[in-house]
């Protein structure tokens, strides 16, 4: 089977602090085929190049959204990204069919721990209703939106083993996203992590 | 010597340099080995090109001693000097004391004079200041601590060969006629009080004047915009207080050190370095050759066995003590060894000091002879037995201490800024602000004269000059940021850094389109017109007063801002086809036109879609957003 290509949308304002997103960011960079684009880098000034992004899209049929998980949703420039290039005509409306087919993911990191987003913990939802907004921004374009991939309570992790741990949980699910060893229609999972079946740290 | 004459022998010399040096820096043998060779080669041993008169140039040549210290001393703060002041008298001490000693016993056990013997001991302690500090140099290794430690030695026997001239007349042999000589200095028939308080106002008077009065005159000279007249103030105050010095009996050499630590601090040391060091490198280029030209090969060929023993015997001994005097102070054995290497031969002093002791009747020309002689062949060996060092010596060390020690890196910063003017003080705040040190160069003295006093360092000195760049550590740095605002002196640096300095990435300021090709076309990685971006900001502006939202206009200035770059990159492979044929003036309109044509064929690109709503929807339809 084709390898899969994908392209993976980089959001941190403040990487140069960031210490779980740089670990799961190199263990990207490692996985060949995985186009990684740094938003942050690339549009310091907010002032997004939509015909070069719309290409990029294009060009690739794995998109994977990696940030930071900010007041319950995206940094502000992906939010800019997703009002700027999935536009009409293009992602969306009777005639679009640029993205239909394509694969969403999510990869993100909390600072909560997993109790907390649960009915009945602190945050009242799961991680999977905060992000619908996404899945629903996905679905509307033609796309799947496949379980998150989440890093939680990472202002608790304080050992390299357990980044190390993570970052190679990630590696091993973009690898087996890109080798086309993922079959979406068999997955039930709360987070893309069960998929190795190996049990979480924080779990 | 008539001008024809003269200008054979600068020939004879040059050719000798030109073509010796660079065949020996490339079999690994550096320059100092290679400007003997070419001595010995044109010397009258050999093609006899050069005679007699050899001696007359190797005393114009140690001018180029003069000058090196006087580079040492730019290159010492101060701080640093007083770091060194317990190397500098303990292992500068010792190594000259414990040489002496040895040496002077070694030459009584074979049967010379005590008096005979501690004349040559002292003479044959001192080291080749010349010779090693330009052999370290090449090699980079001044600020290893075995540098620091040779140069601290070295300060010290420049410093003992004061009391060492005094010293001779006393050690002569009974009835001698110890007279005024060449040597005396001026100041020689006054009582010894008088004579102290006067060589120590006169260092006194070059501290104070170096303070107070060289700063306004090199900004006064500088403000000329004269560069040969700074070159030759530079000069002149090298040849004034060498001059000063010799007056009162002092080491020239030690003279212009201290001048040279005083202007350590001042913000025209790199220009200073820059000019000084040409001749620098010519005249020690010169005294190097003399000292081959003036290794007396008939001397050594009568009796070979002798001038070996006495060679063997003097390197032995040196490196012996050298190596115990590192021990003592605790350097590390690697170090030890390249410090005990460097250090182990007779130095040019020696033929001062020999000379001057036959002439005081201290010592006999049958006795002295050979001595000259094998101090001259100690010298030649120097750069054979660094070589030694580091291929047979320092690779024994290379698993146990596998990295050099780190460098002492002074004001050698990764950003350097040339031109701090209204364009580049903006840049180097902003960097400065973000904890980013950098080297700031600039050419106008009443600017860093309001800097300074606002606690910026900004050095006087013209980037455009390589030996400038490369004292402001360009070898080292990453980043150039040319700021100043003359358009042809900024593509002149950016040629010479794009040769001299490929790893530097340049940032420059251009003043116009033209201006912006010439630098793209040199290789410039990023161009900054001077006026762009602020013309920019008054056209947001002016759309904001005719009604734009304010981040509608932003966006537009930015769009315009992309479409602009794009449409330049397209401009300039045009430019690059016309430029030779085609008159500027012209081109400046035809620039001008094209922008404005691809503006027209573009527009459909201008116009921002973003945040654009679906069309109407049709009734019975729900809209999912």
């Amino acid at each position: 089977m084709k390898e899969k290509r994908i392209l993976l949308l980089f959001a941190h304002p403040a990487y140069h602090k960031s210490r779980v997103n740089r670990y799961l960011l190199d263990a990207a960079k490692k996985v060949e085929g995985v186009y990684i684009h740094d938003l942050y880098e690339e549009y310091p000034d907010f002032h997004i190049d939509i015909p070069r992004e719309q290409g990029l899209l294009l060009e690739h049929d794995i998109v994977v959204f990696q940030h930071p998980f900010y007041w319950y949703s995206c940094p502000a420039l992906l939010k800019e990204w997703l009002d700027l290039v999935l536009q009409h005509g293009f992602a969306y409306g009777d005639e679009a069919t640029a993205l239909r087919g394509k694969w969403l993911l999510t990869a993100t990191t909390t600072g909560g721990r997993a109790h907390v987003y649960q009915r009945g913990g602190m945050n009242h939802y799961t991680m999977r209703e905060f992000l619908v907004p996404f899945e629903r921004t996905a679905s509307l374009c033609g796309m799947r939106y496949l379980p998150p991939f989440v890093v939680h309570g990472t202002r608790a992790i304080d050992d390299d083993e357990t980044l190390v741990d993570h970052a190679r949980q990630y590696g091993e699910i973009l690898t087996r996203l890109r080798d086309g060893a993922i079959d979406p229609d068999a997955l039930h999972l709360d987070y893309l992590n069960d998929l190795l079946g190996e049990t979480n740290s924080d779990a | 010597m008539h001008s024809d004459g003269f200008f054979w022998q600068a020939f004879v010399y040059l050719t000798a340099a030109v073509l010796s040096v660079p065949i020996a820096k490339r079999l690994g043998l550096g320059s100092v080995l290679g400007y003997l060779i070419a001595g010995a080669i044109i010397g009258p041993y050999v093609l006899g090109l050069v005679g007699e008169e050899g001696q007359d140039v190797m005393h114009f040549a140690e001018f180029g001693v003069v000058m090196m210290l006087f580079l040492v001393g730019l290159e010492l703060q101060p701080s640093l000097l007083w770091r060194l002041r317990g190397p500098i008298l303990g292992m500068g001490g010792m190594q000259v004391g414990a040489t002496t000693l040895t040496i002077a016993g070694l030459a009584i056990a074979v049967g010379t004079d005590w008096k005979m013997a501690l004349a040559i001991g002292l003479t044959l302690a001192l080291s080749s200041t010349a010779i090693v500090l330009q052999t370290l140099n090449e090699k980079g290794l001044m600020k290893t601590p075995a540098g620091e430690s040779c140069f601290s030695v070295l300060l010290f026997q420049d410093i003992a060969v004061i009391p060492m001239l005094a010293l001779m007349p006393l050690l002569a042999f009974a009835g001698a006629d110890s007279a005024h000589d060449e040597h005396a200095s001026a100041i020689a028939h006054l009582p010894g009080w008088q004579q102290a308080l006067i060589v120590l106002l006169l260092i006194g008077t070059i501290v104070v004047v170096g303070r107070l009065l060289m700063r306004p005159i090199f900004r006064f000279i500088a403000s000329t915009q004269l560069r040969e007249i700074f070159t030759a103030t530079a000069l002149l105050l090298v040849i004034g207080i060498a001059l000063a010095m010799q007056s009162v009996g002092l080491s020239a050499a030690l003279g212009t050190f201290v001048a040279g630590v005083v202007l350590a601090e001042s913000e025209y040391r790199h220009e200073l370095e820059g000019d000084i060091e040409p001749f620098k490198g010519l005249l020690l280029g010169l005294f190097f050759i003399s000292v081959g030209a003036n290794i007396d090969f008939a001397l050594i060929g009568s009796d070979p066995g002798l001038i070996l023993s006495l060679v063997g015997a003097l390197v032995v001994v040196k490196l012996a003590v050298l190596f115990v005097t590192g021990r003592v102070f605790k350097l590390a054995t690697s170090q030890n060894y390249l410090f005990s290497f460097a250090l182990a031969q007779g130095g040019e002093f020696a033929f001062v000091l020999f000379s001057f002791a036959v002439q005081n009747s201290v010592l006999t020309p049958a006795i002295a002879n050979p001595l000259v002689a094998a101090v001259a062949v100690s010298m030649a060996l120097t750069p054979l037995l660094m070589i030694i060092n580091e291929k047979l010596v320092q690779p024994r060390f290379a698993t146990a201490q596998s990295q050099r020690d780190p460098d002492v890196i002074d004001q050698e910063n990764a950003v350097i800024v040339a031109g701090y003017g209204r364009f580049g003080h903006v840049v180097g705040r902003l960097l400065k602000i973000n904890g980013i040190p950098t080297t700031v160069l600039d050419l106008d003295p009443e600017q860093i004269e309001i800097l300074g006093r606002f606690g910026h360092k900004v050095f006087y000195g013209d980037a455009g000059r390589t030996d400038l760049l490369h004292a402001a550590g360009a070898h080292d740095a990453k980043l150039l940021l040319l700021a100043i605002d003359d358009p042809e002196k900024t593509n002149e640096i950016a040629k010479q850094v794009r040769q001299h300095y490929p790893h530097l990435r340049i940032l420059a300021r251009a003043q116009s389109l033209e201006h912006t090709y010439e630098l793209m076309h040199i290789g410039v990685e990023s161009v900054f017109r001077e006026t762009y971006d602020t013309a920019l900001d008054m056209g947001v502006e002016a759309l904001k007063a005719v009604g734009f939202r304010a981040y509608q206009a932003q966006r537009a200035a930015r769009t315009f801002k992309r479409h602009d770059r794009e449409a330049m990159r397209d401009l300039y492979q045009h430019w690059k086809e016309q430029k030779n044929y085609m008159a500027l003036a012209t081109e400046r309109v035809n620039d001008l036109e094209q922008l404005l044509t691809e503006d027209a064929r573009d527009q459909q690109n201008h116009t921002d879609h973003a945040w654009d709503a679906p069309p109407p929807i049709k009734k019975n339809e729900e809209d999912p957003t």
